[in-house]
C-alpha cells in the first residue's frame, strides 16, 4: 500500500447520535444551571442527591467497569474526604469550598497508602480487601474525639451561612441562607458532574484509555505490547478517590452532619451506586445516567416500604445482571446502535478500491 | 496468668472464625468463587435455626440438625440455578450477584424477623464452663473449637480420601478435562456450595447461641471469614483454622487493652500479614 493511500485513511470516534446529543447536552446543561431559579428547595436537594450519585456512580463505573477493579469499600473515600472536610471547616476554621479540595486530596492520599495493601489482591479477593479497608478506616475516625466519635457531629452553622458566595447568593436571589448554601451546592455538585463526566471521556478517548481498555479485555496481551497495566490501575485508583472524596465533602457540606456509621455505610455509598451502574449499564458512560434516574424514579416509588426499596432493588440488579449484563443502556445501545459517548474508533476513507466503512472493534 | 486466659479465649473464638472462613474456602476451592452473601447465609443459618427451637421447642443442636439438609437443598439450588450461571472469565457477575444477593437476604430478614437481636436459647451449656489447669473455659466455646477441628478434618478427608473429593480437585484443576472424565461440573459445583452451606449451618448454630445476632451482622461475619482465608494461604484448610485462629487471638488482646480497639485489632492483624506474607502462611493454590 503507498504512502498516500495509507494517509486518506482517518481515525475517528465521532457519530451522528453524538453530535445531536451534544447539543442537547449543552441545552440541558443550561437549564440545569439556571434550575435553582425557577425549582423548589426540595427539587433542588433531590437534583443534588441524583448528581452527587452520579458522581459516584460515573467513578465506580471508571474503577470496576473499565478498570476491572471491582471495588466494595469506595465508602472509605466518601466517609474520608467528608470527616477531612469537617476537620478543616470545624477544627480549623478553612472556608467549606477549600474543604472540600482537601477533602478529595486527603482521599486520593489515603488511596495511595491503601493501594499497597489492596493491590496484593486480585478479582473478588481485591473487592472484600477494599471493604476491610473501609472498616478500618471507619473504626479509626470513630476515636476521633474531636469530631465527636463514634456519635458523629454537625457542622458549625455559621461556617456556611457567613461564607461569602453564600451571602452573596442569599443577597442576589433573595433567599434565606440555608437555600442559599444549597443553591451553592447544587451548583458544585453540577460542577463536579461535567468535569467527572469530561474527565472520563476525555481518558477513554486518550492513549491511556485505549491502554485501559485493552488491559481490560486482555491483561496479558496488553502488557505484551507495552501496556504499563499496573500504572494505570494505579492511576484509575487514585483519580476515583480524589473524585469519590470530593463527592463525599460535598455531600456532607449539605449534610452538615457527620457520624463514622453514615459516612462509612456500605449501602450508601456503594452498594446503591453498584445498582445504579449495573442497572443503567457497566462500562459505558451513558449507563450510570441511565441507572441514577432510574434509582431515583423506584426511590421515590417505593420510599414508603422500607426494606422492600433495598430488596427490590437488589433482585433487580440480581436478574439484571443474570439476563441483561450489559444493563439497559446495552440493551438499548445493541438494538440502536446509538451511543451518546462514543469512544470506539472508527477507520474511514482509504483507498477506493476499498470499502470505506466501520472497521476495528468496540475500543479501537 | 490474665494474658494466658486472654489467649486461650482467642484461639477458642478463632474456632467460630474459621467455622465462618471454611465453607468459604471450600467455595473458592473447588470453583474460585467468592460469594459476598456468605455471612449473610450464615445469618439466613441462625434465623432458620431460631424459628426451630422457638417454634418446634427443639433443642438447639437438634434444631441444626434438621436445618442440615434444608441449608444443603437450598445452597445446591442457589448453586445450580443461579450462581452457576455467573461462573466464567469475567469476575463482575458472581461479584455482583452475590453482593445483589446479600443485600436481598438482609432486607428479607429484617422485614421477617425485624432488626432486633435475638439470641439462640441454649440452656444451661450458655453459661457452663469447664477448668483446664488455672484458667476457667466456657463449654460452648470449647463446643465451638473442636466442631472447627472436626470440620476442618472432615474437609480434609473429603477432599483428599474420598471420589467426591477427588473430582472437586479435578474439576477445580481443569474444569473441562474433568468434565471429559464424566464429570459433570454443575452438578459438582451445586454439590460443594450445599456442603459449604452444612459448614455454613454449623456456623450458625454456633454463632446464634454464644452472641446475640441480628439481619445487619452478615457481612462482618464475611470479613472475618475473607481474612481468615487470606491469613491462611488459599486452598489450605489447615490454613484457614491457623488463620482463625489468628484474627480470634488478635481481637481479644485487642479487647484487652481497650474495648473499643477489639475489631480494629483483627483487620490490623490481616493487613500485617497482607503486608508481610502477601499469599498467606500456608499457601497451596496459586490464585
Amino acid at each position: 500500500m503507498s504512502a498516500g493511500a495509507r494517509s486518506s485513511w482517518t481515525v475517528q470516534t465521532r457519530t451522528r447520535a453524538a453530535t445531536v446529543f451534544a447539543v442537547v447536552a449543552v441545552i440541558i446543561l443550561a437549564v440545569a444551571i439556571a434550575a435553582p431559579l425557577f425549582v423548589s428547595r426540595g427539587t433542588l436537594q433531590d437534583l443534588f442527591f441524583i448528581l452527587t450519585m452520579l458522581v459516584l456512580a460515573q467513578n465506580w463505573n471508571l474503577l470496576a467497569g473499565y478498570a476491572g477493579l471491582v471495588s466494595v469499600g469506595q465508602q472509605a473515600f466518601v466517609g474520608f474526604g467528608a470527616y477531612a472536610m469537617f476537620a478543616c471547616v470545624s477544627l480549623w476554621g478553612l472556608d467549606p469550598v477549600s474543604a472540600i479540595l482537601v477533602g478529595g486530596i486527603a482521599a486520593a492520599l489515603l488511596s495511595i497508602a491503601t493501594g499497597f495493601f489492596v493491590f496484593r489482591l486480585y478479582g473478588a479477593y481485591f473487592a472484600i480487601g477494599t471493604w476491610v479497608v473501609a472498616e478500618v478506616v471507619r473504626l479509626v475516625l470513630a476515636q476521633w474525639r474531636a469530631l465527636g466519635g463514634g456519635t458523629g457531629t454537625s457542622l458549625p452553622n455559621t461556617a456556611i451561612r457567613d461564607f461569602g458566595p453564600v451571602e452573596w447568593i442569599s443577597d442576589a436571589f433573595g433567599v434565606r441562607s440555608s437555600q442559599a448554601a444549597d443553591i451553592l451546592t447544587y451548583w458544585l455538585a453540577l460542577v463536579l458532574v461535567c468535569a467527572t463526566i469530561g474527565f472520563i471521556y476525555w481518558l477513554l478517548r486518550s492513549r491511556q484509555g485505549l491502554g485501559l481498555a485493552a488491559v481490560r479485555d486482555n491483561q496479558e496481551a496488553a502488557r505484551s505490547v507495552g501496556v504499563d497495566a499496573r500504572r494505570i490501575k494505579w492511576i484509575v485508583y487514585v483519580a476515583v478517590a480524589f473524585a469519590t472524596g470530593l463527592a463525599g465533602a460535598l455531600i456532607y457540606v449539605q449534610k452538615a452532619r457527620i457520624s463514622p456509621d453514615a459516612a462509612f455505610s456500605v449501602i450508601d455509598w456503594t452498594a446503591y451506586v453498584i445498582f445504579i451502574v449495573v442497572i443503567g449499564g457497566i462500562g459505558t458512560l451513558e449507563g450510570p445516567i441511565v441507572g441514577v434516574i432510574v434509582f431515583f424514579i423506584l426511590q421515590k416509588t417505593l420510599a414508603d416500604f422500607g426494606s422492600w426499596y433495598l430488596l427490590v432493588l437488589g433482585l433487580i440488579g440480581i436478574a439484571v445482571m443474570l439476563f441483561a449484563p450489559k444493563g439497559l443502556w446495552g440493551l438499548f445501545s445493541d438494538r440502536t446502535g446509538i451511543q451518546f459517548f462514543p469512544v470506539r474508533r472508527i477507520l474511514k476513507g482509504g483507498p477506493t478500491f476499498d470499502k470505506p466503512g466501520t472497521r476495528g472493534g468496540p475500543h479501537g | 496468668m490474665i494474658w494466658v486466659d486472654t489467649i486461650v479465649q482467642g484461639i477458642l473464638l478463632g474456632g467460630l472464625y474459621a467455622l465462618f472462613a471454611a465453607g468459604l474456602s471450600l467455595v473458592f476451592g473447588v470453583m474460585r468463587l467468592v460469594n459476598l452473601a456468605h455471612g449473610d447465609l450464615i445469618v439466613l443459618g441462625a434465623f432458620l435455626i431460631l424459628v426451630l427451637v422457638t417454634a418446634l421447642g427443639l433443642n438447639p443442636f437438634i434444631a441444626a440438625a434438621v436445618a442440615l439438609p434444608v441449608m444443603f437443598g437450598l445452597g445446591w439450588l442457589l448453586q445450580y440455578h443461579v450462581l452457576n450461571r455467573t461462573l466464567g472469565d469475567d469476575i463482575l457477575p458472581p461479584l455482583l450477584v452475590t453482593f445483589g444477593l446479600s443485600i436481598v437476604i438482609q432486607n428479607a430478614l429484617l422485614e421477617s424477623f425485624s432488626a432486633d437481636s435475638r439470641r439462640i436459647p441454649a440452656g444451661a451449656l450458655e453459661t457452663a464452663s469447664i477448668s483446664l489447669g488455672p484458667i476457667a473455659v466456657g463449654v460452648m466455646p470449647l463446643l465451638t473449637f473442636v466442631s472447627a477441628v472436626g470440620v476442618i478434618l472432615g474437609l480434609n478427608l473429603l477432599f483428599y480420601r474420598t471420589e467426591l473429593g477427588r473430582a472437586f480437585r479435578a474439576t477445580s484443576d481443569d474444569a473441562v478435562t474433568a468434565g471429559l472424565m464424566g464429570v459433570d461440573p454443575k452438578r459438582l459445583f451445586a454439590t460443594a456450595t450445599g456442603l459449604a452451606m452444612i459448614v455454613v449451618t454449623i456456623a450458625a448454630l454456633y454463632l446464634g447461641t454464644r452472641s446475640n445476632f441480628d439481619p445487619t451482622i452478615g457481612p462482618a461475619r464475611l470479613i472475618y471469614a475473607f481474612e481468615a482465608v487470606i491469613i491462611g494461604g488459599l486452598g489450605s484448610f489447615w490454613g484457614t483454622l491457623a488463620g482463625g485462629i489468628i484474627i480470634g487471638v488478635a481481637q481479644t488482646l485487642g479487647a484487652a487493652i481497650n474495648p473499643e480497639w477489639q475489631i480494629l485489632a483483627g483487620h490490623v492483624a490481616f493487613l500485617v500479614v497482607l503486608l508481610a506474607r502477601p499469599r498467606g502462611l500456608f499457601p497451596r493454590a496459586t490464585d
